[in-house]
């Protein structure tokens, strides 16, 4: 992965930037000692690795604004960085970049619950809103994997999904309003705790634009009332095509599950061996979540059996209480921390049109004969949003490259069908490169045109999201305005 | 469409259907040869349209595979007393969202999923896709809904639908004042029932509940037990479009949209000499009256600015009042900012937005 040469002049003043970060913020709030830098050099994408120039932990929007009109002054790149979960590399530094963490802004400013609302400081885990309002019954819908560890300001940057978005949307679809501080220092408000925007969508842009806009210091979120309950049904089928289609019937039929997860065959023997969770040893499994009171439970899964059934599973289990529950969810749950156990493996996040699923899954694995690595796959199947898991072996020379290339051609393959490069995880640094394929020049043009705008210098989360070549010109045009 | 805008030499006024009274200065650029379906996939939940396809069409499409538009999108005719057929990208343009916005499904920019559309000089443009969860770049998708074409013209809009519920009732409630009707909807809205409608009128208070038969009335049970003399409506199908249409404004001279948070609604209408219909909880306020209006409207949108939100100028006596609230100037310069960049010549749908 190529990233920018770092700027030398930058590197040279590096004592005077610190001096005037440290003149803005607490005693403790900069961190620039080259052997505790290095706890920034890296998100979850742990391949890459570049320390900052410094890391800064600001604890008021004040102090978030002080730190980037200094950075601004001084023609220093800044890296936001939330909880540092990204799969993506969103929160990898450059080595002449300065690491702005908002983990000291944890706060929870205000909680509504007759206007539906909870404001918060964006360096609050993403679980840990839900445990604000969980007391009082109320929740906040989007749930990513990462939920414990990631914060909602990465949450609001990637644009965050979850299992339970089928129903309830992702982060995009719950945030109502933001603190954003510009480059410059400059603090808007864009939305509140109301449903729509006034002028044009700024929110919705800002939603999802990787840090490259501005620091997202506070959050409105939309919260909503727990159902008063949950159960899942595990279905099983001896092949993948059966069991898409079985996915799309339900989702024609009009029911709308809370979650519909896919495992394949290598996931759910690799999760059987590790986690014990009883599955059947079949081609494909769905695991399908309904809510509601008992009675509204039972009528809906009364309906997705009726379509199961029509498709002969080898295996229909349902939980009749919550330790039943728990034991369909746990082999699941363990997935990742199965691939984990028995090899290094990449995670990708493309999505696709659900009715492409079985065209896809059956192109994933000619071609990991192809490439001679095995893939495993464990998805979001009812918004088509996949995660096929590349298992290889990081120590030998050449595999993670082979690896890279095998991903590459299965975001492509993604891309062909209709679909996107991904579905929640974000471009970062990881899929840059190819976003190429699925955007014009022209396309990409117009993502640049809302950047030259918000951060017309280009020095916020530098290098990610468009490939070098793209933004050669407004980086080039950034510097010659200098 | 793109050479049209292309060779463009002075401001383009945009039209789908012409019915939501907003045409721009300058020559007219009709959308209505972009039309039709181009896919839709009932299993996928998923459509794509030509950006001047009515939305007829499309729901009759949707019908007819037992699906739906979730957004619920108001035909803007009956309160303006406009003629002509909606267009889907008129509703995409305007952000056009209906009183299933409390629930989880959202608004029309919520269920939008992709867009092409071609800028200010010309050049066309697409973002997003036809996929639910897609974070691949900048969600410019995001910014073309509610834009009203000021960043470029949409010509093809890809959408996300939704199945109709098989069972529907409304819980009414009679004889509310205003602030005890925003009450009740919250009292609905916060409980575990999964209200789809939240709306007062007249003297009634909505609450809608969607979904299988058994589950409906499980709910509606549940629901009505939680408030004193409710009455369950079965077949309401045609209060909610009043509430959708606005249509009982349709005598006025002036109707107001105002969007903020619902328990502020009552603040916000207090001592002024208007009819007022709430939706979305109270969060959409829509404020009619009669006469010349240039001073209520200065104060409607003094309060929205103070309390939270803003006011829109739907149907106006006056066309040189300007329609949108004024945005705080560091919103202002972004907006203007992004205008620049989609529109450099400075030529799309001008006057709108200001």
């Amino acid at each position: 992965m190529q990233m920018p040469e770092p700027n030398g002049a930058i590197l040279a003043k590096k004592a005077r930037i610190v001096d005037r970060l440290q003149a803005v913020l607490p005693a403790g709030a900069v961190i620039h000692d080259e052997a505790e830098t290095r706890a920034y050099e890296c998100d979850a994408l742990t391949a890459y690795r570049c320390p900052p120039l410094a890391a800064v932990l600001p604890s008021t929007t004040q102090e978030v604004s002080d730190v980037l009109r200094i950075c601004h002054e001084e023609g220093v790149s800044v890296v936001p960085r939330g909880s540092g979960t990204s799969l993506a590399g969103g929160a990898l530094p450059t080595a002449d970049s300065v690491i702005l963490g908002v983990a000291r802004m944890n706060a929870v400013l205000e909680t509504d619950y007759d206007n539906r609302y909870i404001r918060v400081q964006t360096g609050r885990t993403n679980l840990s809103v839900t445990g604000a309002v969980e007391a009082d019954d109320f929740f906040y819908a989007p749930d990513p994997s990462s939920q414990l560890a990631c914060a909602i300001a990465g949450n609001i940057a990637m644009n965050s999904g979850g299992a339970h978005c089928l129903k309830y949307g992702v982060t995009t679809n719950n945030l109502l309003g933001v603190t954003l501080v510009q480059m410059d220092g400059t603090v808007v408000e864009l939305g509140g705790a109301y449903m729509d925007a006034g002028g044009i969508d700024l929110l919705g842009v800002v939603c999802g634009s990787e840090g490259q806009l501005g620091v997202v210091t506070e959050a409105t979120l939309r919260i909503l009332r727990k159902p008063e309950g949950a159960l899942p049904v595990l279905i099983g089928y001896d092949s993948n095509e059966v069991a898409g289609a079985c996915v799309s019937d339900i989702i024609k039929a009009g029911v709308l599950p809370v979650a519909i997860e896919f495992m394949d065959a290598p996931c759910i023997r690799a999760t059987e061996d590790f986690a014990k969770a009883g599955y059947p040893d079949c081609e494909a499994l769905l695991i399908i979540e309904v809510e509601g009171a008992p009675c509204e439970i039972e009528e809906q899964l009364a309906k997705i059996k009726e379509i199961a059934l029509r498709h002969n599973p080898v295996e229909l289990r349902e939980a009749r209480d919550a330790d039943e529950a728990a034991r369909i969810w746990l082999g699941r749950k363990s997935a990742f921390g199965a691939m984990g156990n028995i090899n290094d493996y990449m995670c990708l996040d493309g999505t696709i049109p659900v009715t492409e699923l079985p065209y896809v899954l059956r192109r994933i694995g000619e071609m990991s004969k192809e490439y001679g690595l095995e893939v495993a796959n464990v998805f979001h199947a009812g918004d088509g949003n996949m995660h096929p898991l590349i298992l290889f072996n990081a120590n030998a020379p050449g595999q993670l490259e082979l690896c890279e290339a095998f991903g590459a051609d299965i975001l492509k393959l993604c891309v062909e069908v209709g679909g996107c490069l991904t579905g929640e995880h974000g471009v970062g640094i990881e899929k840059r490169d190819l976003m190429s394929h699925q955007y014009t020049p022209a396309d990409l043009e117009a993502q640049m045109a809302v950047k030259d705008v918000f951060d017309p210098k280009w020095l916020l989360n530098p290098a990610k999201v468009f490939p070098l070549g793209a933004s050669d010109g407004h980086r080039a045009a950034a510097l010659a305005a200098e | 469409m793109a050479e049209a805008v292309a060779g463009a030499t002075g401001p383009l006024a945009v039209r789908g259907g012409g019915t939501r009274g907003l045409l721009a200065e300058g020559a007219v650029l009709e959308t209505g040869g972009l039309s039709g379906i181009t896919l839709y996939e009932p299993g996928a939940l998923t459509l794509v349209a030509q950006a001047g396809t009515p939305v007829a069409q499309i729901e009759a499409a949707l019908e007819a595979e037992g699906q739906m538009l979730a957004f619920e999108p108001m035909d803007h005719r009956g309160v303006l007393g406009s003629v002509g057929e909606p267009t889907i990208g008129g509703v995409v343009a305007a952000n056009v969202s209906g009183p299933r916005r409390v629930a989880p499904s959202g608004a029309c920019r919520d269920c939008l999923l992709g867009v092409r559309f071609v800028d200010g000089l010309g050049q066309v443009i697409k973002n997003g896709g036809r996929v639910m969860k897609n974070v691949t770049g900048y969600d410019l998708v995001k910014l073309q809904a509610g834009a009203y074409g000021t960043l470029g013209v949409l010509t093809e809009v890809s959408l996300r639908v939704a199945p109709k519920p098989e069972a529907s009732v409304t819980l009414v409630l009679e004889g509310l004042s205003l602030g005890d009707a925003v009450a009740a909807m919250s009292r609905g809205l916060t409980s575990p029932y999964q209200v789809t409608g939240a709306a007062h009128f007249g003297e009634r208070t909505l609450l809608r509940i969607e979904g299988f038969e058994g589950s409906v009335r499980y709910r509606a049970g549940q629901l009505s037990a939680m408030f004193d003399g409710a009455r369950i409506e079965e077949d309401a199908a045609g209060l909610w479009a009043q509430v959708r249409d606005v249509s009982g404004f349709a005598g006025h001279d002036a109707v107001w949209r105002i969007s903020t948070v619902p328990g502020r609604a009552l603040e916000m209408v207090q001592g002024l000499d208007v009819d007022v219909m709430l939706d979305w909880g109270g969060g959409l306020i829509w404020v009619a009256a009669r006469g010349d209006v240039a001073g209520l409207h200065g104060t409607l949108q003094q309060r929205a600015a103070r309390l939270g939100g803003h006011a829109t100028l739907v149907k106006t006596p006056d066309p040189a009042l300007p329609r949108f609230q004024p945005e705080p100037a560091p919103v202002a310069r972004l907006t203007q900012g992004i205008r620049a960049k989609f529109d450099p010549r400075g030529i799309l749908n001008l006057g709108i937005m200001g």
